[in-house]
């Protein structure tokens, strides 16, 4: 089901965060979010979980309103992982990724057959197995970041969306990020992640989203946004189109626009 | 710990020290005695068992609550007296004793309770719609300080002496001479109470998550508050309502049982309900073996023994902390 945004405007407070944002999200791509810093990235993906409410707009998963979703139902459908990688108590792993299993259980209930796989399902994909007996205090960054993904892949959602996923990453982890994201768009999954690295956007991207002050400048095949004058008119830099082994086009900034 | 028998364990623990409240006391009551014509089983039956209810009553509430409120805010340092609803209770009954001269106890627990529902609404309003754990301790910490504000006016004010004694008696909370009236009038509000409070589980857990995160995952925020105001509202203000303030078992029942339950507020729940009982009902019991006719006041004493007890729970911490 696609995800779409219509004529979008979302206030913080009294500032104006988001104007006129138009946009189709399709399932089985990875899309990236990207912009300067305060230009609404993540009010848009809050908004797009459903978490913020819309000034004017609207958006919907397939033709329903995603603010007339019941928020268990929402949940299922949407995973959203946050900017903040918080873990407030020392959870055991394991009893971490099973938070992923809230909206699918009732009250009360204890874990199901569907749980227990969904849980091993999600340690398996992120290669966390190893790590399910451990305390969320005794986990790297890196470790801490794919726990947290196993978190919200447990729920076993339609959208993936995540905000900022390889911030406090080395490149190592950066990179088997991304490919995690792609495998999992590959399986059909749509995803929509916030990234600030214009290389990282262009290598995993299937397509691309540019804000700038909360008004979208691009949006469309990675190649098209992040070409030169879209991202002069984002960022206000200017790149230089390299190609990589694989033929794909990267973005390598190297001044800013005179 | 294994979770079944740490609860096994717990509520053993309160069956027993239920039953040596009944026993224990300047007058030792065998249970030998029990149920015969034995003059000292009216001891039990008049006084002491009222007692013990009260005891594991109000144990289980404030520990209950204090395990909520810690899984809530997201601090292990959050006890009842966050929200507000201890301080605005007492602020009730002592403007019952103070303005209408009051002391039958019906009066004074219909004011606390009053008080104690006034007090949630207020915090209801004040933190409503904010769907934030800043807005609520806010809310909570200046109805606190409004309502030591009053009991202080309210106590400088107070007609005599007489009055000025009784205020700071009921104050220091204790559950000596209550009867099975107060059990009635508590009992209802602190099981509805505690009820409310154990629906919270599920929405404590996703907030281990930070707020947005527990929101994505279904949980609303504005109805977990709603929830927990109301039951810390009943169950602490009823309990404050016929025992007056005893402070201590909310903060530290859930920091003594967290190592065995696992850090899963969710998990910490019951236990910490069963371990506020066991708590309340061992110090109840301690505290009318001291030397002397009178017994020193629970609230006190719990301060007394907790304190120590804390530190080295602290240092142990911090011990281990280092290695």
């Amino acid at each position: 089901m696609e995800l779409s945004v219509s004529d979008l405007a979302v206030s913080l407070g009294n500032r104006r965060v988001l104007s006129h944002v138009t946009a189709a999200f399709q399932p089985g791509r990875v899309t990236a979010i990207l912009g300067a810093n305060g230009s609404g990235k993540s009010t848009l993906v809050k908004t797009l979980a459903g978490l913020l409410d819309a000034d004017a707009g609207h958006v919907k998963l397939g033709t329903r309103h995603i603010a007339r979703i019941e928020p268990r139902e929402r949940a299922r459908l949407i995973g959203y992982l946050p900017q903040d990688p918080i873990v407030h108590w020392n959870l055991a792993v394991r009893d971490l990724v099973a938070l992923g299993r809230l909206p699918h259980r009732s009250p009360f209930a204890g874990a199901s057959q569907d749980d227990a796989m969904a849980i091993g399902a999600a340690l398996a994909a992120t290669d966390t197995h190893a790590l399910a007996d451990r305390g969320a205090d005794q986990l790297s960054g890196g470790e801490r970041a794919r726990v947290l993904l196993a978190r919200v892949l447990a729920g076993e959602p339609q959208w993936l969306l995540a905000d900022e996923p390889l911030a406090s990453l080395d490149p190592v982890h950066q990179l088997g990020l991304l490919d995690q994201l792609r495998a999992l768009a590959a399986t059909g999954m749509g995803v929509v992640i916030v990234l600030h690295d214009l290389i990282q956007a262009a290598r995993a991207a299937d397509d691309v989203l540019l804000l700038k002050a909360g008004e979208v400048v691009a949006f469309g095949p990675a190649s098209q946004a992040l070409a030169h004058q879209p991202l002069r008119d984002a960022f206000g830099v200017e790149v230089m189109i390299v190609p990589d082994e694989q033929g794909r086009l990267l973005p390598v900034p190297i001044g800013r626009t005179r | 710990m294994n979770r079944p028998l740490l609860l096994i364990l717990l509520t053993a623990l309160v069956a027993l020290l239920f039953a040596g409240s009944l026993v224990a006391g300047k007058i030792w009551v065998p249970p030998s005695v029990w149920f015969t014509g034995d003059p000292r089983w009216w001891i039990v039956a008049e006084l002491r068992l009222p007692r013990a209810i009260l005891g594991l009553a109000i144990g289980a509430a404030l520990g209950l609550t204090g395990a909520v409120l810690q899984g809530y805010l997201r601090n292990p340092l959050a006890d009842p007296a966050v929200v507000g609803v201890s301080s605005s209770a007492a602020l009730g009954a002592v403007a019952a004793i103070v303005v209408f001269a009051a002391n039958a106890p019906l009066v004074i627990f219909g004011a606390a309770m009053l008080a104690a529902c006034g007090s949630m609404l207020l915090l209801a309003g004040l933190a409503w719609r904010a769907d934030s754990q800043v807005a609520f301790i806010l809310a909570g910490t200046v109805l606190a300080s409004l309502a030591g504000a009053l009991t202080a006016f309210l106590i400088s004010i107070a007609p005599n002496p007489f009055a000025t004694a009784e205020i700071i008696d009921w104050i220091m909370g204790a559950l000596t001479d209550r009867s099975f009236a107060e059990v009635q009038l508590a009992s209802p509000f602190i099981a509805i109470g505690c009820a409310l409070l154990l629906f919270t589980g599920r929405a404590l857990d996703a907030l281990t998550l930070g707020e947005a995160a527990a929101r994505s995952l279904g949980v609303r925020l504005a109805r977990t508050q709603l929830l927990i105001v109301l039951g810390a509202g009943l169950a602490v203000g009823a309990s404050v309502a016929v025992t007056g303030v005893v402070g201590f078992v909310g903060l530290i029942v859930p920091h003594l049982l967290r190592p065995l339950t696992g850090a899963k507020p969710s998990a910490l729940l019951l236990p910490s309900a069963l371990g506020g009982a066991v708590l309340v009902l061992a110090a109840d019991s301690l505290v009318r073996l001291g030397p002397g006719a009178a017994e020193i006041r629970l609230g006190v004493a719990m301060a007394l023994l907790g304190t120590p007890f804390f530190f080295l729970l602290l240092l142990k911490m911090r011990r281990s902390a280092w290695s």
